[in-house]
């Protein structure tokens, strides 16, 4: 192997790293949020579903670019410093949680409306009618958009690199201005951001199928 | 009460009603307890003294502002007017029996959707200037957005196309009509009407990308309330402003797309 790949392909390892740990705690989060969130927007109680709608007009309306710097360079002003990995990806999460919530809406709406009369007509109660009935065939549609969601923050997690996190981005472009090669750093490391888009697809296209219902 | 909450509850009786109640109470006061916890969290810094926050009533800096707002729409309307009509040619390739230029819009699709704005934009920024092709900063800026966004409209653009009921293909062809005729005169009219909404709200994703300008020093409001902020030393109310205008734009925008959807005929 040539002497310089190797140069550019060490420090890109380290930003795959960085990448792939952002991605998933952001998801995480953005998942554990997205649900708080639905359950908030759903639910009866009128105060939380106006949090639930407003959370979600701002976080959805705002460039994920504007809510990092304003947390990366604004919060230390108001006395709350944390390091720039956690703040970057709670920034994410918090971000992409607006997405996840919508998902997880949409996803119950898929359900038709007579499921739930016939759950009713049964006489299941509320909760066991979501749980056995809505639930089960909801989750089942999900599983695209969410995948969606899934690569549009990896590939998002790029924009740390705009705050000064040195992932895949931030990295590709260093070698770049370091070793004077324009095009290995950028070329390898679109090959792992299509790795990363394939592989979430194939792997969801498999989960649908998974659990499909064949009727 | 909307349409998920009738699928997922019973109409409230009595006691459920009296439950609500309670629970309306109790988050408000956790609503407001937070709010509270905010408030004196920026106060004890001093973010809300009015050194802070007076000078965005100034003449000047509202037109700085304005200008930032200006050139942002500027950018969102001529990446739009660039992307949009690249994207119609580049779905229709990817449906025509032509194997392969199909297979070559397939792969530009495949591609440009799984590559980050960013890293386009670095492209564009660190080295194309070293292969001694340099685009000045606006375009700089605008051509990653195009060629981020020509694939993913291109897709809305195919499973609107897809979408269209097939009898409307086959009358155009019992008429003697080619394929691209079927799709420019037929087709593809029918389609963008109903794809509609789904063009607004890929505005809004433009007009976010157009934040990037940040990145590359072009002057749109992202950079002008960085200007601000650190030229003044009013970092996080200046961010607060230019995230403000950026959610009202574009909640505008959404609320548009929201509007077209209703008025279509399902």
């Amino acid at each position: 192997m040539p002497e310089g790949i190797r140069e550019v392909l060490g420090p890109l390892g380290h930003g795959l790293v960085l990448t792939l740990a952002m991605t998933g705690l952001a998801f995480a989060g953005a998942l554990v949020l997205g649900v708080l969130l639905a359950v908030c927007r759903i639910s009866p109680v009128p105060p939380l579903r106006v949090l639930g709608t407003g959370y979600v007009t701002v976080f959805r309306n705002v460039p994920l670019l504007v809510l990092l710097v304003l947390f990366v360079f604004g919060l230390p002003d108001v006395g709350l410093l944390f390091s720039l990995f956690a703040t970057v990806t709670l920034t994410m999460a918090l971000y992409w949680a607006a997405f996840v919530c919508e998902v997880l809406r949409a996803g119950i709406r898929t359900v038709p409306f007579g499921q739930a009369e016939a759950a009713r007509a049964l006489g299941l109660t509320a909760g066991q009618s979501i749980r056995h009935i809505i639930l089960p065939q909801a989750l089942r549609s999900m599983v695209q958009p969410l995948a969606g969601v899934f690569i549009g923050l990896a590939l998002s997690t790029s924009l740390a690199a705009a705050v000064g996190v040195a992932e895949m981005t931030g990295q590709a472009q260093f070698t770049t201005l370091k070793y004077d090669q324009p095009l290995t750093g950028f070329a390898a490391t679109t090959v792992v951001y299509v790795l990363i888009t394939l592989t979430s697809g194939l792997v969801a296209g498999r989960i649908e199928k998974r659990v499909a219902i064949h009727r | 009460m909307n349409e998920e909450t009738r699928l997922l509850f019973d109409e409230p009786g009595p006691r459920a009603r009296r439950r609500i109640r309670i629970a309306t109470g109790l988050s408000l006061l956790v609503i407001a307890g937070l709010l509270g916890l905010m408030i004196r969290q920026f106060a004890v810094h001093g973010q809300l003294s009015a050194d802070q926050w007076s000078m965005y009533g100034q003449w000047p800096i509202i037109r700085f502002l304005l200008d930032g707002i200006g050139k942002t729409l500027l950018v969102t309307v001529v990446a739009a007017a660039i992307a949009f009509p690249l994207a119609a040619p580049v779905a229709l390739v990817r449906l025509s029996r032509a194997r392969v230029p199909r297979a070559l819009a397939r792969g530009y699709v495949e591609l440009f959707r799984a590559v980050p704005l960013l890293l386009l934009l670095y492209v564009f920024l660190f080295a194309l200037p070293r292969a001694g092709v340099t685009f000045p900063v606006f375009w700089q800026l605008v051509l990653p957005i195009v060629l981020s966004n020509v694939p993913v409209v291109a897709e809305i653009f195919r499973a609107g196309v897809l979408a269209e009921p097939r009898g409307q293909t086959e009358a155009a062809y019992s008429l003697g009509m080619t394929y691209w005729q079927a799709m420019r005169l037929v087709v593809v009219p029918q389609a963008v009407r109903k794809l509609l909404p789904a063009l607004v709200s890929q505005l809004v994703r433009l007009l976010k990308d157009s934040s990037l300008g940040y990145v590359v020093s072009y002057v749109e409001l992202l950079h002008q309330t960085q200007v601000l902020g650190e030229y003044y030393h009013t970092v996080l109310s200046s961010y607060l402003i230019g995230a403000t205008c950026y959610v009202l734009i574009n909640a505008g925008l959404s609320r548009v797309a929201t509007a077209l959807d209703r008025r279509r005929p399902s």
